[in-house]
C-alpha cells in the first residue's frame, strides 16, 4: 500500500480539492482590476494543479490496479482500501451502537469512474478559463464539487456515500445558480430539489438497511446472512424489499436521468456554464448508474431480478424517447444546442440502464464502458458548444452556418465528437453501444431491436445539427472576426487553452475505440463477479 | 511467399492509406498541391503491394480456404470478441479492384480537383475511404466488416458533402448516411442474432456452426431472417430497392468520388458482403435477395431512361447494375454475380471518370465564355463532343458497349452469366419474374446507355459551350484508357463467349452452402456427396509442384496454371441447368441488347421517331420515370414526416406534460407553502398575537383599578373585608 503523510492515494485523490479550496479561500481576491486578474489567474492555476495531481494519482491507481481482484461484495478484494472509525457512538437509545466508518476503496466498477472523474474535472478546468465573475467563489465551489464526486465513487460505507452524494449537491446548486445563464435560478432550484427528492428515498432505504445489519458497511448490507430477523428487509423477495429497491432505484434514476425523471437535465444543462455542463454530463450523471451497480444491484439482487424487465423498459424508453425529443428540438422549441445534447444524454444513458438490466457480461461491461465513453464524448460536446458560445454569445442552432470554413480545426474536432456520439466504429462510443446491443439481445431480443432505432435517430439529429452549424453559408454577422469589441480571440479558430481541453479527449475517444480492452480489462472481472452474485442470490430468492 | 507474409503484407496494404490520411490531415494544408502527388504515389505503392498479394494468392494458393489472422479484441473474462483479417480469392481480386480504381481516381483528381480550395483535404478523405474499403475487403468476420462498413459510410458522407457550402451537397451527404444507417440497423440486428447464437463473429466458425445444425432460436425462420437482416446492410450500401434513394443524390459529390465510391467500390461492398456470407443464406433468404435485386435492376433502369443529368443517368445505371449483381447472387449464379462486381467496377468507374472529363471540359469552356449559369452536367447542353473530345468519347463508348453486354467485352461475360442464372433459376423454381426483369432491364440498359452516348457525344453541339470544349490532359485521359482496356474480355477468359474456363471463374466458385439441406433449394443441394477434401488436397499438391517448377523457370504461373487445375466441383441440379441455360441466355441477351441499341439509334441518332411522341402517348409513364417513381416524395410523406411528427409530439409531450407534471408538483408545493404561510400568519401567529392581545386587554382592564390613590385602596380593602366576612359567617 502506498501512502503519503500516512494517507493512502484514495484519500489524497478525494480530499486534495478541499485542500485546494482552502488555499483559494485564503488568497485575497484583490481590490483593483489588476490584482483581481492576478488572483484570478492564481485560482485557475491552483485548480489546474490540484486536478492535475488527481489525474496523476488516478493514472497511478489504474496502473497499479490488480485486474484479478473482483471486489463488488467482497471487501477483501477491494483495492487501495482505507478504513478508519469515523462516528462511533454506543449505547444510544433506539439506535444502539452507531457505527460509521471512513471506508474507501475501489474495484473494477469504480476504477473507470475514478479515472473519468479526474480526466473530466481536469479538462473542465480549462473550459473554466474565462470565468470572470467572482473567480474565487467559482473555483472553490468547483473544487468542492470535485471532492463530492470523487467521494461518491470511492466510498464503501453507505453513510459516507450519502454524505458525499449530498455534498456534491451544494456546490452544484451555486455553480448553476450564480454562474448560469438567463434562467439560472429556476434551473438550479429544480436540480437541487429534484435530486434531493431522490436522495430522500435513498436515505430511507439506507436507514432501513442499517437497522437490518447494524452497520453502514456496504459489504454487510450485501451479506444476507447478516440481516436481523426482525428487520422489514429480512427475507429475500419480500414486498418490503421490492419497495425499498424501487425507492432506491427512483433515487438513482433521477440522477441518471431516466425517463420520466429526466426533465431537470435539459434545464440544468442549458443554464449551467460550460464547464459545469461538462461535469454534469461527464461525471454527475454516472453517479446514478454507478449507484445502481454499487448499491441497488448487489444489495437487492432479488428485486433486480424481479424488476429486470421493467428496468430494461425504462432504459429502452429513455433511448428512444430521448432521441426523439432531441430530434424534436428541430421542430419544437428554441433549437438550443445544449438542449439537443442534453436530450442526447438522456438517450445515451438509456443504453447504460438497458445494458445493466440485461444481466449479461457483454451488456454490463458495455454499460460501464458506455458510462465512461458518454462521459468523455459528451464532455467534449459541451466544451465544443462552449467554444462558440464564448465567441458568439449564442447557442441557437439557427444562428450559425458555414463555420467549417471559419474554424476548420474546430470543425474537425467537432466532427469526431459528433461521430463519437453517433457511435461510429473506430471511436469509443461504438464499442460500448455495440456491447450493450449484443448483451441485451441475449436477454431481451425485442428490446435490443427496438433500441437499435436509436442509432438511426441519433444519426439524424446529430448530422442535422452538424449541418446547421458547420455547413452551408456563413451568416453575414459572423463574417468578420468574433466579438470585434472585445478582441479576446486572436484567432477565429480554437485557441490553445481550448485545444488543451479538447485534444486529450479526442485521443482518448480514438484510442479506446481501437483498443477498448484497455478499459474493459479493468472491469470485466468485477462485472462477471457482480452478475454471478446477483443472479445467484436473486435466483435463490425466487425458489 | 508464406501465408504469414501474405497476411502481413495485406495489413501493410490496409494501413498505408490511413497513414496517408493522417499525414494529409495534419500537413496537407502546408503541402498544398504536393499532397496530391503524395496521395497518388502512396496509392501507387499500395496498388503494387496489392497486385503482389493478389498474384501470390491466386497462383500459389488458389484452392485453399481463407488464410487468416485472428486476435482477441475485447476480453470479457469468460468470453472474448475476436477480430481478424483473412485472404482468399475474393479478397485478392477485390484488393486489386479497390487499389487500382483508387489509384486511378487519385491520378484523375490531380487535374480534376486542381482548382479546389480544399485540395489536400480531398486527398486525405480519399485515403480514409481507401482504408475503410480495404478493411471491408480483408475482414474475416462480421464485426470487422461492420466496423469498416460504417467507416466507409463516413468517408462517403464526408466526400458527398465535400462542397458543403452547397445545401444540396450537405443534404445529400446526410441523406446517404441516414439511409445507410437504416440498412445498417438490419445488419446490426443480424450481428446480434449471430453473436447470441454462435458466440463468435468469425465467418468460418459461424458457417461451421450453422453446418453443424445450430440455428438461432432453433428455427429455420430465424436463420432466414438472420440472413435477410445481414443482407439489409447490403440493401443500404449497395443502394438496393427500397433504400436506393440516396445514391442518385450522392452525385452531388465531386465526380471522381462518384466514380470511386458511388459506382465502383463502396456501393459494391454490399454485393461483396452478400458474396462473403453466402453460405449462411437459406433458400428463402436467397429468394428474397433475388427479388430485391431484380426489382432494383428493373426499377432503376426505367428511371434512367428519362434523366437528363449526365451523372444521374449513370447513377441510376449503377443502381440497376448493382441490382443485377445482387440478383445474380440471389439466384445462385455466384461466380457471375461476383464477376459482374469486378467488371462493372472497371467500366462504371470509366463511365463516371469520362463524365467527369466531359464536365471538366464543359466547365472550362463555360469559364472561358464567362457563362456561369448553364448546367454543365445537363446532356441537353452537350452534343458533338465526339469531335472535340475523341479519347473521352472512345473510352466512353467502350464502357457503354460493355455495360450493354455485347460480346468481346467483360460486361458480356458477367452479365450473360447472371442472365443464364436467372433463366435456370426461373425454370427450376418457377419464379419467372426474375429472368423477365433481368432481360427487360438488359434491354433498357442498352437503350438508355446509347441514348446518353448519342445525345452527349453524337450529332451537332447543342450549345456553343459544347462546341468549344477540348480534350483533357493526361491525368484525365490515361485513367480512362487503362479502364477501357480493362473492360475487354481477355482479362477474365480467353474465350469471349464463355468465361467458364477462364481463371476468374475457376477461382471464384460458389462456396458450399452451410444451411441444412431442408432449408435450401433442392436443386442447389449436392446431388451426390463427393469427397471434396481429398480432391482439394490432391489438386493443391499438384498445383504446388507445378507452380514451384514454374517459378524456377521464371514463367509466370498465373497464366499457365489455370488450365491445368480442375476444381473439385459439387454437382447440383442448378449447375446442370445453368450449363444448359447458357446458350439460350446468350442468344436472348444479345437479342435484347441489340434491339435496345437499335431502338436508341432509331430515336436519338437517326430520329426516325420523335421520342416526345411516346411521352405524349403515355405522359404518366414519362412523369413517373422522370420523377423517379416518386420514391423521395413518398418517403418524405411517410417515414420522414412520420418520424419528425413523432419527434415533435415527443418534444411537446416532454415540455408540456412530463415537465408540466414536475412543475405542477412544484406548484403544488409552492401552493401548499402559500397556504401554510397564510395559516401560519393568520392562525398560528394570529393565535400568538391573540394571546398577546388578550393579555394586553387584560392588562388594560386590570390597570384601571390600579389608580395609585390610597383612599381608593382603603375603600376596596374595606369592601373586600366585608365580602369575606359575609362569605365566611
Amino acid at each position: 500500500m502506498f501512502t503519503f503523510l500516512g494517507l493512502g492515494p484514495l484519500t489524497w485523490i478525494t480530499f486534495l480539492p478541499i485542500l485546494g479550496m482552502i488555499i483559494i479561500l485564503l488568497i485575497p481576491s484583490g481590490e483593483d482590476d489588476l490584482a483581481k486578474a492576478k488572483s484570478q489567474n492564481l485560482y485557475r492555476w491552483i485548480t489546474v494543479g490540484v486536478t492535475f495531481i488527481q489525474l496523476v494519482i488516478s493514472i497511478f491507481l489504474v496502473l497499479n490496479f490488480n485486474l484479478k481482484f473482483a471486489g463488488v461484495n467482497d471487501p477483501n478484494s477491494m483495492q487501495f482500501v482505507e478504513r478508519a472509525n469515523w462516528i462511533y457512538l454506543s449505547g444510544l437509545p433506539l439506535l444502539g451502537n452507531l457505527k460509521i466508518q471512513y471506508f474507501i476503496g475501489i474495484d473494477g466498477i469504480s476504477a473507470p469512474m475514478v479515472l473519468l472523474t479526474t480526466i473530466v474535472s481536469f479538462l473542465a478546468t480549462f473550459a473554466s478559463w474565462n470565468i470572470k465573475k467572482s473567480a474565487k467563489g467559482y473555483f472553490s465551489m468547483y473544487l468542492l464539487l470535485v471532492t463530492g464526486m470523487m467521494g461518491v465513487f470511492v466510498a464503501l460505507d453507505f453513510f459516507l456515500f450519502y454524505v458525499f452524494w449530498e455534498l456534491m449537491l451544494l456546490p452544484m446548486y451555486f455553480l448553476i445558480g450564480i454562474w448560469g445563464g438567463a434562467n439560472k435560478e429556476y434551473a438550479a432550484i429544480k436540480f437541487f430539489l429534484y435530486t434531493l427528492f431522490g436522495s430522500v428515498f435513498m436515505l430511507l432505504v439506507m436507514i432501513a438497511l442499517y437497522f437490518a445489519v447494524g452497520s453502514f458497511n456496504m459489504f454487510d448490507m450485501m451479506d444476507f446472512a447478516k440481516y436481523s430477523h426482525s428487520s422489514i428487509l429480512y427475507g429475500m423477495g419480500s414486498n418490503w424489499r421490492l419497495i425499498a429497491f424501487a425507492a432506491l432505484f427512483v433515487g438513482f434514476a433521477i440522477k441518471v436521468p431516466s425517463v420520466p425523471f429526466h426533465t431537470w437535465l435539459p434545464d440544468a444543462h442549458v443554464e449551467a456554464p460550460t464547464p459545469i455542463s461538462v461535469i454534469l454530463a461527464g461525471v454527475l450523471l454516472k453517479m446514478g448508474t454507478y449507484g445502481m451497480l454499487r448499491i441497488a444491484w448487489p444489495m437487492f439482487p432479488d428485486a433486480v431480478m424481479y424488476f429486470q424487465n421493467w428496468i430494461a423498459v425504462i432504459g429502452l424508453v429513455s433511448i428512444v424517447y430521448g432521441a426523439l425529443c432531441a430530434l424534436g428540438q428541430f421542430k419544437f422549441g428554441k433549437r438550443d444546442f445544449k438542449k439537443l445534447i442534453a436530450y442526447s444524454s438522456v438517450s445515451h444513458m438509456g443504453y447504460v440502464v438497458l445494458g445493466m438490466a440485461s444481466m449479461t457480461t457483454e451488456g454490463m461491461v458495455g454499460a460501464i464502458f458506455q458510462m465512461f465513453n458518454h462521459g468523455t464524448i459528451t464532455a467534449m460536446l459541451f466544451m465544443i458548444v462552449g467554444v462558440i458560445y464564448d465567441r458568439a454569445h449564442t447557442r441557437g442552432l439557427d444562428d450559425f452556418g458555414g463555420l467549417a470554413n471559419k474554424m476548420p480545426v474546430y470543425t474537425g474536432i467537432m466532427t469526431i465528437a459528433f461521430f463519437g456520439a453517433i457511435g461510429l466504429p473506430g471511436l469509443s462510443g461504438f464499442v460500448s453501444e455495440a456491447m450493450v446491443f449484443l448483451g441485451t439481445f441475449k436477454t431481451y431480443p425485442i428490446y435490443a431491436m427496438i433500441a437499435g432505432s436509436g442509432i438511426i435517430l441519433g444519426a439524424s439529429y446529430m448530422l442535422w445539427a452538424l449541418q446547421k452549424v458547420f455547413f452551408g453559408k456563413l451568416p453575414e454577422r459572423w463574417s468578420g472576426p468574433w466579438d470585434p469589441t472585445h478582441k479576446i480571440y486572436k484567432t477565429d479558430d480554437v485557441n490553445l487553452v481550448e485545444k488543451v481541453a479538447l485534444v486529450p479527449l479526442v485521443i482518448i475517444i480514438i484510442y479506446l475505440g481501437i483498443n477498448p480492452n484497455a478499459m474493459i480489462g479493468l472491469m470485466s472481472n468485477s462485472v462477471n463477479h457482480l452478475i454471478e452474485f446477483v443472479k445467484l442470490s436473486g435466483q435463490v430468492a425466487h425458489l | 511467399m508464406t501465408p504469414e507474409m501474405l497476411l502481413n503484407l495485406s495489413i501493410v496494404i490496409l494501413l498505408i492509406p490511413i497513414l496517408d490520411f493522417a499525414f494529409l490531415i495534419f500537413f496537407g494544408k502546408k503541402l498544398g498541391r504536393a499532397s496530391g502527388f503524395i496521395g497518388t504515389s502512396v496509392l501507387g505503392i499500395d496498388l503494387i503491394l496489392a497486385l503482389i498479394v493478389a498474384f501470390v494468392r491466386l497462383t500459389q494458393y488458389p484452392n485453399e480456404t481463407m488464410q487468416q489472422y485472428k486476435f482477441d479484441w475485447i476480453n470479457l473474462g469468460n468470453t472474448s470478441v475476436t477480430l481478424g483479417i483473412g485472404i482468399d480469392n475474393l479478397t485478392a481480386i477485390m484488393l486489386i479492384v479497390v487499389t487500382l480504381i483508387s489509384f486511378l481516381v487519385h491520378l484523375f483528381s490531380m487535374e480534376y480537383m486542381r482548382e479546389d480550395s480544399r485540395f489536400s483535404r480531398f486527398y486525405a478523405y480519399l485515403g480514409l475511404f481507401t482504408f475503410s474499403m480495404l478493411g471491408i475487403v480483408i475482414a474475416n468476420n462480421f464485426l470487422n466488416m461492420f466496423i469498416f462498413w460504417e467507416l466507409v459510410g463516413v468517408s462517403s458522407y464526408l466526400l458527398i458533402g465535400f462542397w458543403y457550402e452547397k445545401d444540396s451537397a450537405a443534404n445529400a451527404g446526410k441523406k446517404a448516411f441516414i439511409v445507410n444507417r437504416i440498412g445498417d440497423l438490419g445488419f446490426l440486428i443480424g450481428l446480434m442474432i449471430i453473436y447470441s447464437t454462435y458466440g463468435t463473429f468469425i465467418f468460418e466458425d459461424v458457417f461451421g456452426k450453422i453446418h453443424a445444425g445450430i440455428l438461432p432460436f432453433n428455427s429455420g425462420f430465424w436463420l432466414t431472417l438472420m440472413g435477410i437482416l445481414v443482407f439489409g446492410g447490403a440493401i443500404g450500401k449497395s443502394a438496393q430497392f427500397p433504400l436506393h434513394v440516396w445514391l442518385p443524390d450522392a452525385m452531388e459529390g465531386p465526380t471522381p468520388v462518384s466514380a470511386l465510391i458511388h459506382a465502383a467500390t463502396m456501393v459494391a461492398a454490399g454485393v461483396y458482403l452478400t458474396a462473403r456470407v453466402y453460405p449462411m443464406f437459406t433458400a428463402d433468404a436467397l429468394l428474397f435477395i433475388a427479388y430485391i435485386g431484380a426489382l432494383t435492376a428493373f426499377i432503376a433502369a426505367t428511371i434512367a431512361i428519362t434523366q437528363v443529368d449526365f451523372k444521374r443517368v449513370l447513377a441510376y445505371s449503377t443502381v440497376s447494375q448493382l441490382g443485377y449483381m445482387v440478383m445474380g447472387l440471389g439466384v445462385g449464379a455466384f461466380t457471375s454475380g461476383f464477376m459482374h462486381l469486378v467488371t462493372h467496377a472497371w467500366f462504371k468507374a470509366l463511365l463516371f471518370l469520362a463524365s467527369g472529363s466531359v464536365i471538366h471540359a464543359m466547365h472550362h469552356s463555360m469559364h472561358k465564355a464567362h457563362n456561369h449559369d448553364m448546367d454543365p452536367q445537363d446532356i441537353r447542353n452537350m452534343g458533338g463532343l465526339r469531335k472535340t473530345m475523341p479519347i473521352t468519347y472512345i473510352t466512353f463508348l467502350f464502357a457503354t458497349i460493355a455495360i450493354s453486354g455485347i460480346p468481346f467485352t467483360s460486361g458480356f461475360l458477367s452479365k450473360d452469366g447472371i442472365l443464364a442464372g436467372t433463366l435456370a433459376f426461373g425454370e427450376l423454381s418457377g419464379h419467372w419474374f426474375i429472368p423477365i426483369a433481368g432481360f427487360g432491364a438488359a434491354a433498357i440498359t442498352a437503350f438508355y446507355m446509347f441514348r446518353l452516348t448519342i445525345i452527349a457525344f453524337h450529332g451537332k453541339p447543342k450549345t456553343s459551350i459544347a462546341e468549344h470544349t477540348h480534350e483533357n490532359n493526361g491525368f484525365i485521359t490515361i485513367p480512362l484508357i487503362i479502364l477501357a482496356v480493362l473492360s475487354l474480355w481477355f482479362f477474365y477468359s480467353m474465350n469471349p463467349l464463355n468465361p467458364d474456363e477462364g481463371w476468374f471463374h475457376q477461382r471464384t466458385q460458389a462456396p458450399q452452402s452451410a444451411v441444412p439441406a431442408s432449408l435450401m433449394w433442392n436443386f442447389m443441394n449436392p446431388e451426390k456427396e463427393i469427397n471434396a477434401n481429398e480432391n482439394i488436397n490432391v489438386s493443391n499438391n499438384r498445383l504446388h509442384t507445378i507452380s514451384n517448377e514454374l517459378n524456377k523457370t521464371g514463367i509466370p504461373a498465373f497464366l499457365v496454371t489455370h488450365t491445368l487445375v480442375s476444381q473439385p466441383k459439387v454437382e447440383t441440379e442448378f449447375k446442370e441447368t445453368l450449363h444448359h441455360a447458357h446458350v439460350p441466355a446468350m442468344i436472348l441477351s444479345l437479342i435484347v441488347a441489340i434491339s435496345g441499341i437499335i431502338l436508341s439509334f432509331v430515336y436519338y441518332q437517326f430520329k426516325v421517331y420523335d421520342p416526345d411522341s411516346i411521352v405524349n402517348l403515355y405522359p404518366w409513364l414519362y412523369k413517373g420515370s422522370f420523377n423517379k417513381w416518386f420514391f423521395d416524395e413518398i418517403y418524405q410523406a411517410t417515414f420522414i414526416n412520420g418520424t419528425i411528427g413523432l419527434a415533435k409530439v415527443g418534444a411537446w409531450f416532454d415540455f408540456n406534460v412530463i415537465d408540466g407534471i414536475v412543475n405542477f408538483v412544484a406548484a403544488i408545493g409552492r401552493g401548499l407553502g402559500h397556504i401554510t404561510g397564510i395559516f401560519d400568519f393568520h392562525i398560528i401567529d394570529g393565535l400568538v398575537n391573540l394571546s398577546a392581545k388578550i393579555s394586553g386587554w387584560l392588562g388594560t382592564a386590570l390597570r384601571k383599578p390600579q389608580s395609585g390613590t390610597i383612599q381608593a385602596y382603603l375603600v376596596l380593602t374595606v369592601l373586600g373585608l366585608v365580602v369575606l366576612i359575609l362569605l365566611f359567617i
